[in-house]
């Protein structure tokens, strides 16, 4: 019965972090392609991007959050495709899955940093 | 209007097969009127399930051309294709022999997701008083008038997927004893329908809301269900 409870507790977690990091990406993916498409009107290089984009904490702190959001939610999501798909279930699903979220936090945290900071 | 059906019939358990009849059609007939002729005049051995033939026992339920309905209050009009019908039975339920499937699976899961009402009064107290305006009883008028006929179990497809899942009539049963103020299993209740096998499975494809015969939709008191657990499990209560 404890053990029912605390699979509950952490499903109804799971599901909570994913909704959650889902309300997140929808703003970070609105201002990600309005930026886009404000910064490419004119033509842009990379070198010029780059360049507005060095020491601004403001766009590092998006960015990691935007990243962090994708780590947190992209995961559980292929926890239940996992399940209903292939019927992978059960601990070794979960550690890959851990696995697969520090993979996608840590290219996109690399990725913010090498062109933030 | 064509004189007659050409109506195909799942025979057999689950290597059966679709067996052809022809039917003589009618004005207003249901799709369960053309089973029984089946039954009756043309093949004795069929084996079909019904009851009260006015949609209140739940017990007719069949696939009628790929779609689940109750077959007692489905004009033919409504599900024929030409004049062609292919009845079998519901989806997603093991079949016993021909048209009738064992619903044990799906009436068990009601008592997984504890779809029984638990009071905490004795006959010697005085009657609970609800107010019908109360905004907890009118959602549990939403979710009340259901048969249990199967049609949503049958047209969900995470039961396919998932045979765990305790399916959108369990389901929507806890959600109005969730709802009653007389209830007493609160958390318990909470924590039968939480996770994978419970209303978090749900993606909302809304077939057992399109499906429903009596208009009920389990889709949302499944969103219902998944607020309340959310609440309980971020109060540390769950």
């Amino acid at each position: 019965m404890k053990r029912d409870a605390n699979a509950a507790r952490q499903e109804t977690l799971l599901w909570i972090a994913q909704r959650a990091s889902a309300a997140v990406l929808a703003v970070c993916v609105l201002v990600h392609l309005a930026t886009l498409i404000y910064a490419v009107r004119g033509g842009l290089s990379a070198a010029e991007i780059l360049a507005r984009t060095h020491g601004s904490t403001l766009w590092l702190g998006f960015y990691s959050l935007f990243v962090l959001a994708v780590a947190v939610h992209a995961p559980i999501g292929l926890r239940t495709v996992l399940a209903e798909w292939i019927g992978w279930r059960g601990t070794w699903r979960d550690a890959f899955l851990l696995g697969f979220a520090m993979l996608i936090a840590g290219m996109g945290l690399r990725a913010v940093t090498a062109v933030f900071a | 209007m064509s004189e007659s059906l050409r109506v195909r019939v799942w025979r057999g358990t689950g290597d059966g097969e679709y067996r052809a009849y022809e039917v003589p059609r009618h004005a207003s007939q249901t799709v369960l009127d053309v089973v029984t002729h089946i039954q009756r005049a043309l093949d004795p051995t069929l084996a079909y399930r019904f009851a009260c033939r006015v949609g209140m026992c739940g017990s007719c339920a069949m696939t009628v051309n790929g779609v689940a309905r109750w077959t007692c209050r489905t004009h033919v009009d409504k599900a024929v294709k030409g004049n062609q019908l292919e009845i079998g039975p519901l989806r997603n339920l093991p079949v016993i022999r021909d048209l009738v499937t064992d619903m044990r699976e799906f009436f068990d899961k009601w008592a997984k997701a504890r779809g029984k009402f638990e009071g905490g009064r004795t006959r010697g107290d005085d009657l609970a008083r609800v107010s019908p305006d109360s905004e907890d009883r009118k959602l549990i008028e939403a979710g009340i008038e259901c048969i249990g006929c199967g049609v949503c179990y049958s047209a969900c497809d995470v039961v396919a997927w998932n045979p765990d899942y305790l399916g959108p009539a369990a389901l929507n049963r806890a959600w109005t004893l969730v709802k009653d103020e007389r209830d007493t299993a609160g958390l318990e209740r909470l924590r039968a329908v939480a996770g994978d096998a419970g209303c978090h499975a749900c993606h909302s494809h809304m077939s057992c809301t399109e499906r429903c015969p009596k208009g009920i939709a389990p889709t949302a008191s499944i969103a219902g269900l998944k607020r309340a657990v959310g609440r309980a499990a971020l109060r540390g209560e769950l």
